[in-house]
Order: C-alpha cells, then sequence, then structure tokens
C-alpha cells in the first residue's frame, strides 16, 4: 500500500460521505423526495456488508482460504445471538468467546 | 426560560447517546489495531477516523486496500456502504432542516447510526418539541459517542502490535459486521436483500477489481425494494 494510495483515499471518502450525510440536510431537503428513492436507500446497508461478510466467513485469508471451523461457527453464533437479541454487544462477545473456545479446543488458528 | 429547556433537552439526548459507548469504543479501539497491523501509519488512522468518521466503511475500505483493490472500487464500495445516511439525512430535514446552515453542517458531520436512530425516536414521539430542542437533543446524543471514536481509535493504534496471533484478530472485523446486520433484519424485505447480496457476492468473487460485491450490493437494493413493494400490495389486498 502506497502513502499515495492510503490518503487519496482518505481524502475523497471524507468528501464523499460528508456530502452524503449532508445532501437532504444541507441543500435539497427530505420533504421532495420520491418514494421510491427512499424505498431503495432503506436497504442500502442490508445489501452491501453481508455480501462484504460473506467471503470472509467462508473462506478466510488467515487459512489461505480454507473453510475454517472456528471462525464459520463464531460467524453463525454471531449472528444468532444478534438476531435473538438485537443487541449488538451481547453478539460480539458471544462470537468471539465462540472463536477463542474453538480455538482453545482445535488448537489451530 | 428557552435556555432551561434547551440545556434540559441536552442531557435527556446525553443520557439516550451513552449506552452506545459500549460499541463505539471496542469498535474504534479495533479500527486503530487493525489499521496500524495494515501498515498504516498513526497520522493516517486518525485521519481517517476523524475525517471518515464512518465506522462500517472504514473497516469496507480497509479490508479491500489490504487486498490491494484499485482505488476506484475502494471508494465506490465504502461509499455505498454509506449510502443509508442519504437516507439518515433525509428523514432528519423534515424535523431538522430550518435549523441555520452551520448548525445542519455540524449535524452532518456527526451524523451516526447511533445519534440517528435516538433522534428520530425522540422526534415521533414528542412531535411538541421546537426546533431548538431538537437540535439540543441531537447535540447531546452525539457527545458521549463521537469524540470517544476517534479517542479509541488512538488507544486501539497505541495497543498495535501487542495483540498475539492466537486471538485471531483477523476474524474481528467480520465479527463486529455481523453483529451489527443481524439487528437489521426487521422485515422480509431486509432478509431477501442481505440473502440475494451473499448469494450473489458469493457467486461473483471471482470477477476482477472486487466487481462482484457493488453488483450484489445494487441487485440486493432492488430485490429490497420490489419485496417491500410486494408485501405492502398483499397487506392492502
Amino acid at each position: 500500500m502506497s502513502t499515495g494510495y492510503i490518503w487519496i483515499i482518505i481524502l475523497i471518502l471524507g468528501v464523499g460521505t460528508y456530502l452524503i450525510r449532508f445532501s437532504f440536510l444541507g441543500l435539497i431537503g427530505g420533504r421532495d423526495l420520491p418514494e421510491w428513492v427512499l424505498r431503495h436507500l432503506r436497504y442500502t446497508a442490508v445489501a452491501v456488508l453481508p455480501g462484504l461478510v460473506a467471503p470472509l466467513v467462508l473462506w478466510p485469508t488467515a487459512t489461505a482460504g480454507e473453510i475454517d471451523p472456528a471462525r464459520l461457527s463464531a460467524a453463525l453464533v454471531t449472528f444468532g445471538v444478534g438476531l435473538l437479541t438485537r443487541n449488538v454487544i451481547a453478539a460480539i462477545l458471544a462470537g468471539g468467546g465462540t472463536l477463542f473456545a474453538m480455538i482453545a479446543i482445535t488448537g489451530a488458528y | 426560560m428557552a435556555e432551561a429547556t434547551q440545556k434540559s433537552y441536552y442531557w435527556t439526548g446525553f443520557r439516550a447517546g451513552v449506552p452506545f459507548v459500549l460499541v463505539v469504543v471496542p469498535f474504534g479501539l479495533l479500527f486503530g489495531v487493525v489499521a496500524t497491523e495494515a501498515g498504516f501509519t498513526s497520522l493516517q488512522t486518525m485521519a481517517f477516523s476523524s475525517v471518515v468518521f464512518a465506522g462500517a466503511a472504514q473497516f469496507a475500505a480497509l479490508q479491500l486496500m489490504v487486498d490491494n483493490a484499485p482505488m476506484a472500487i475502494v471508494i465506490a464500495t465504502a461509499l455505498a456502504v454509506n449510502l443509508r445516511m442519504a437516507m439518515y439525512s433525509a428523514s432528519l430535514s423534515l424535523w431538522l432542516g430550518d435549523a441555520p446552515l452551520w448548525k445542519r453542517a455540524l449535524i452532518a458531520y456527526v451524523n451516526v447510526d447511533q445519534s440517528y436512530a435516538v433522534s428520530i425516536n425522540k422526534y415521533e414521539d414528542e412531535p411538541q418539541m421546537v426546533l431548538s430542542d431538537r437540535t439540543a437533543f441531537f447535540f447531546g446524543a452525539v457527545t458521549p459517542v463521537c469524540p470517544l471514536w476517534i479517542v479509541a481509535t488512538g488507544l486501539g493504534i497505541w495497543l498495535g502490535d501487542g495483540i498475539p496471533d492466537w486471538m485471531a484478530l483477523d476474524f474481528a472485523v467480520p465479527i463486529c459486521f455481523l453483529a451489527i446486520i443481524a439487528p437489521m433484519m426487521r422485515t422480509m424485505a431486509h432478509m431477501v436483500a442481505a440473502v440475494t447480496s451473499i448469494v450473489v457476492a458469493l457467486l461473483l468473487a471471482g470477477l476482477p477489481f472486487n466487481l462482484g460485491l457493488l453488483v450484489a450490493a445494487v441487485l440486493a437494493m432492488v430485490v429490497g425494494a420490489q419485496v417491500e413493494l410486494w408485501t405492502v400490495r398483499r397487506a392492502k389486498a
């Protein structure tokens, strides 16, 4: 990773993210926003994040892309606890606990 | 008199924001550690957290940068993660759109998932609040959370390489994301969108420049919106 690569990304992401946040609040006003646009925007987070995580869970770089029982079970427990409790902290703790327990049992990381 | 109520709304907001410290501190700490591990300098890591100021997008960008993805892909994907904030901005503008420009500019900078969620809930519960009460509440809610995001990043840099291999730090990011995603599964439409995103991203994982994820995201958004329409129509019928 070159220094230029890192700084340009930080700068453009900073400006871009700010413009997204400022958009309707600052310039356009949400009153006139068509319903179909809002309907798509509602799903941006659930459309991006699961697709980003799925390959990391199934093919972790730490095991050179091999399916890893410790990481896979930790992922399932995190998601399951998150679904049931709707509590981010509880899900992280349960998932982390599972990961370490599995690593302790299998001895592999 | 007005000043007294504003003060109390500030503190009501503050109390509403306090629980999120538990999310923001570990998340920021982790970002500091992971970015340092990836080869960022302290200055770059601190700049990332304070300029971009959006945890999920920062982790997404970092992950792609470690994979040596092209700059345009990193930027497009991370901004896609942040597109939900356009929705926050639109719905906040209904309540805060008449505030002075400098206040709206500041609100935009610190508008994160948590502050948005508690503020909108409050505005909808108490529609009689006046504009200055609403902005006071909003700034109260972000006070315990936002500065700590940057402090926690700094702590993470300081911890840096002190973390042993058996802690499997590589997997901290997926766990954080999964913990954030799970509570978002509020409706059938959210679930179908998430499944679409996963399936398409896995199928297209071989595409160059991590383009598969962008395609998956666009498709999943459209599918989510369509399922929502379908559910609404069916409920009416």
